[in-house]
């Protein structure tokens, strides 16, 4: 689509529907800095939530958990899903419609199911509920999504250059890390991205696969949210928009570098 | 070297050998990994479900297992095709309002000058990317008793009282909207974007006036958009327990809720299995009449 | 070691799988032998076998059937990065998160060649494809016709005994690649290697070859120099592919040493003129005149091989009129060379007129009639 002034109407629309997606986010943000326990009224500005944010051990304890479970399945699912998208793209093999079927079924799977369904195995399996196993879950979810991320940039890509770098004396190995993984790295990148902030943000799959004292942070913010609402909340809340704002805006940056 | 060694080492190299000469082989190598971990962790899990779904709760919360459909012929009560009926006009409303709200949205960015789209896109994706518990708490803020819109309602002296909006089954759909909608807009943006200027052209140049362009050219072009955003918005939001725990309290029950307290509080793991099973089905016949009607396409992805 | 062969295609057959479960032989027992030093185009239309053909020779297919010999080894089943021979691909294939540089050096580096080795060799080969000073650039920033040359120096620096070429002017616009023809040919000559051309443009073949290799449905129908393929093709397609002809059903009536008398049941009339491949009397042959070879008269000097028509529609297109003439029923097209500059419109045939025209026999070929 090319380049159109929309009509006012349009304008004003789009505008109240911007403002419609950040008047929460706002209203969040501003009330953390608020004095008064339910947050209701606005009594003053402070920063002590912040402070009762930091020393929260239990927070703390989360978010260390939230990052190695998000950073291990991340690295796995990447290199696992980035084989199959490899093996999907450039070969056929027996059984490859059932592997893709096999592929796409956590995406279109509802999330409940595929958490109960997890619950049932690891207790089968005899394992208990903790890290180790929220990690499994997050690996299940996360390979397909890097698969499709990494096969959707496979789509235009030039075998002839593979081609080309065996034809100049390098072997198959050679030309995989030289020529093809440079080469489909951006698309790599995307789907681990992808993949770290399913994991991040996961709450639902995490919390049938979680044990006692495994806590992660989306578990953690719900049981503040659920049961004590104190302001505590909108500051963990405001960081986490923060922080999400901040690599969003460096991944634009560099972006747009490449360009 | 011994023999054996030397064996070994032979059939390493064949290994090897036959990988390398034959396609189909370093596929399977490739897929291979994929393949398992996933049947380990989804299929038989899955399976497991299933066969749970035809056993019964022991009176100690244990699993008896015997054979018997006394999960499904629970599952047939009244009461829960309220449920089920209730799921589906959630999530059928909050695809359909998701359409609604975020189609002009998806257009506007998509007819924006260059520069200015890479900005509107990053506004949408910031709250995308927060987390969705966080983002409904704010609904909390804003719609409980005496929350943000009561006092600003108040202030403007449109209302005298408290609207007690948290807790209903409107809070509960204006959540869903909430989280679903930016899974409607990108899909729906990147297929607005693809469409290429010549065609609205050419409609132009023969005489289509802007809405019937829009109507014969640019809503037609961008369905497959509008099938993506579908099958992103429509089968999490059947399963969903998460919003209308929060947002609507005891009163709103959804399968995903009645699947969640099964396995968290009822402990009848069988029934719970059995209420997926359902879930499960429904979802499967809708993504397999979608998909073939839409084709699954990769411009999912954005 | 220099045998007279640089590549041997011994009895190739390729096959393939279809998507529909059967088999196709994209190469259907080929032969070819191709010398030392020479530039050797593979001509044909899309699904020939030419690039197949090309890529056999590459490594990037093994043969099904048959034997492909590289400078005196069989090496059919050897892998591309174990061969002396280098590819220009028809996309070029640069790889783009390198340097122009970095590109060209890739195959020196696969070698192990030293760095000072290395830069040296790669500033002459960017100085043979005059693109010096461009080393530091991304593929994506120059143009096609650069890219072109970036693909060119990077398989030539190796210095190979083959260097093979898959359409690689098809992106160019015209005049460039009229211009890089031109080029290609004298590095050829300059370097004295191999080149093994493919392309679906005979115009291009012709220019540069020393030899050309039609090819047809995985078959090579004629290999002969350019000048052999067009004066004397032995068979309806190759006449028919190569340049414009005239086609005239006909059956042999007489063979008398190189003299074949046919005659032409449409015209009742018997045309002299000779056999590119053994025919036998009673045979359905195709008689093939190309355009340019016949003569328009105003009065007939002889009455073999002479007919009178009427001319139907002529075009003026600079150095020469395309005359189309109807000559008893069938249409005959005629280029006639404008030899003396003149605006006079009445100096060029004009629609209705009458003229007659006559074929010297060795412009009369004699085609056996059968389909590809």
């Amino acid at each position: 689509m090319s380049e159109k002034k929309s009509p006012i109407w349009l304008r004003i629309y789009s505008f109240l529907a911007y403002l419609f997606i950040y008047i929460p986010i706002l209203i969040l943000i501003v009330f953390s800095f608020n004095t008064m326990k339910l947050n209701i009224r606005w009594e003053g500005f402070t920063t002590s939530w912040y402070n009762v944010l930091f020393r929260d051990q239990d927070i703390i304890q989360a978010t260390r958990n939230t990052l190695i479970i998000a950073l291990i399945s991340t690295l796995v699912a990447t290199v696992v899903g980035t084989l199959a998208a490899l093996a999907m793209q450039r070969y056929r093999f027996p059984g490859y419609a059932a592997s893709e079927t096999l592929m796409y079924i956590p995406i279109v799977i509802p999330e409940v199911v595929m958490g109960i369904s997890l619950l049932v195995f690891f207790v089968m399996m005899n394992l208990t509920l903790g890290l180790f196993t929220i990690t499994l879950a997050h690996i299940a979810f996360n390979i397909p999504f890097v698969t499709l991320v990494v096969r959707a940039r496979l789509h235009g890509y030039d075998n002839a250059i593979d081609e080309a770098a065996m034809d100049l004396g390098a072997d198959e190995m050679q030309t995989f890390w030289r020529v093809t993984l440079p080469t489909i790295l951006p698309g790599v990148l995307s789907g681990a991205m992808l993949a770290l902030t399913l994991s991040l943000d996961d709450y639902v799959i995490t919390y049938f696969t979680a044990g006692p004292g495994s806590t992660t942070l989306p578990l953690r913010v719900f049981s503040m949210v659920r049961f004590m609402v104190t302001p505590e909340v909108n500051a963990l809340s405001t960081l986490w928009v923060l922080t999400v704002f901040v690599i969003l805006l460096i991944g634009q940056i560099i972006q747009s570098r490449r360009t | 070297m011994t023999i054996t060694e030397a064996a070994e080492n032979r059939k390493k190299s064949s290994v090897l050998k036959t990988i390398r000469e034959s396609r189909v082989a370093q596929g399977l190598a490739l897929i291979a990994p994929a393949n398992i971990y996933l049947f380990l962790l989804m299929v038989l899990p899955l399976l497991l479900v299933v066969g749970l779904s035809f056993l019964s709760r022991g009176e100690y919360g244990n699993v008896v297992f015997i054979f018997n459909l006394t999960n499904y012929s629970r599952l047939l009560d009244p009461l829960y095709g309220r449920i089920l009926f209730y799921s589906l006009s959630v999530g059928i409303g909050t695809t359909v309002f998701s359409i609604l709200i975020g189609y002009p949205l998806a257009y506007y960015i998509a007819r924006a000058p260059a520069r200015q789209r890479s900005l509107l896109l990053f506004l949408i994706l910031v709250p995308f990317w927060t987390n969705f518990i966080i983002r409904t708490y704010a609904w909390i803020m804003i719609l409980r008793a005496g929350g943000f819109l009561d006092a600003v309602l108040q202030w403007a002296h449109i209302t005298q009282r408290s609207l007690n909006l948290l807790y209903t089954p409107t809070a509960v759909m204006i959540g869903m909207i909430y989280e679903f909608l930016p899974f409607m807009i990108l899909p729906l943006y990147s297929s607005l974007e693809k469409i290429e200027n010549s065609l609205l052209e050419a409609a132009a140049d023969l005489g289509a006036p802007p809405w019937k362009v829009f109507l014969r050219v640019t809503l037609p072009l961008s369905l497959p958009g509008i099938f993506a955003g579908t099958i992103l918005v429509f089968i999490p939001a059947m399963g969903m327990f998460v919003i209308p725990d929060l947002l609507g309290g005891a009163k709103t029950i959804l399968i995903g809720n009645v699947i969640r307290n099964q396995f968290l509080t009822a402990r009848d793991w069988p029934f719970g299995a059995a209420s997926s099973m359902i879930l499960m089905i429904l979802t499967m016949v809708f993504t397999l009449y979608y998909t073939r009607k839409a084709g699954f396409s990769e411009d999912l992805l954005v | 070691m220099a045998g007279e062969f640089a590549v041997e295609l011994r009895d190739i057959v390729k096959k393939f799988m279809t998507p529909e479960g059967s088999e196709l032989a994209a190469v259907n027992h080929v032969t070819m032998q191709i010398k030392n030093g020479e530039f050797f185009s593979m001509l044909g239309s899309s699904g020939c076998g030419k690039t197949t053909s090309l890529r056999l020779i590459a490594g990037f297919e093994w043969p099904t059937e048959g034997e492909v010999w590289i400078e005196g080894k069989s090496l059919g089943h050897t892998p591309p990065y174990q061969r002396n021979v280098n590819t220009v691909f028809q996309s070029y294939a640069l790889f783009q998160h390198m340097t122009v540089y970095q590109n060209v050096a890739f195959g020196l580096e696969m070698e192990g060649a030293s760095k000072e080795e290395i830069s040296k060799r790669v500033g002459k080969a960017l100085e043979m494809v005059q693109l010096t000073g461009m080393d530091r650039r991304h593929p994506k920033q120059l143009s096609g016709g650069q890219q072109q040359r970036v693909a060119l120096a990077r398989a030539l620096v190796k210095v190979p005994q083959v260097l093979l070429l898959d359409e690689p002017l098809g992106a160019l616009d015209l005049k460039l690649r009229k211009e890089m023809q031109l080029e290609l040919k004298s590095l050829q000559q300059q370097l004295g290697i191999t080149f093994i051309y493919v392309t679906h443009d005979q115009e291009e073949a012709l220019t540069m070859s020393d030899r050309i290799a039609v090819m047809s449905h995985g078959k090579v129908l004629q290999m002969g120099p350019a000048v052999e393929i067009y004066e004397r093709p032995t068979s309806r397609f190759v006449a028919d592919f190569i340049g414009e002809t005239n086609f005239l059903e006909g059956r042999v009536k007489s063979v008398k040493g190189d003299q074949t008398v046919v005659t032409i049941p449409a015209w009742k009339q018997e045309l002299t003129g000779i056999a590119t491949a053994p025919v036998t009397v009673g045979d359905d042959v195709a008689v093939s005149i190309r355009p340019e070879k016949i003569q328009l008269v105003e009065k007939p000097v002889t009455k073999q091989n002479t007919l009178e028509g009427v001319v139907v529609r002529s075009t003026y297109i600079g150095s020469d009129t395309h005359v189309y003439l109807d000559v008893r029923g069938e249409t005959i097209k005629v280029w006639d060379q404008n030899r003396v500059s003149t605006v006079d419109p009445s100096a060029f045939y004009q629609k209705g007129e009458k003229v007659w025209l006559t074929l010297l026999p060795e412009n009369t070929l004699v085609l056996p009639n059968e389909s590809v």
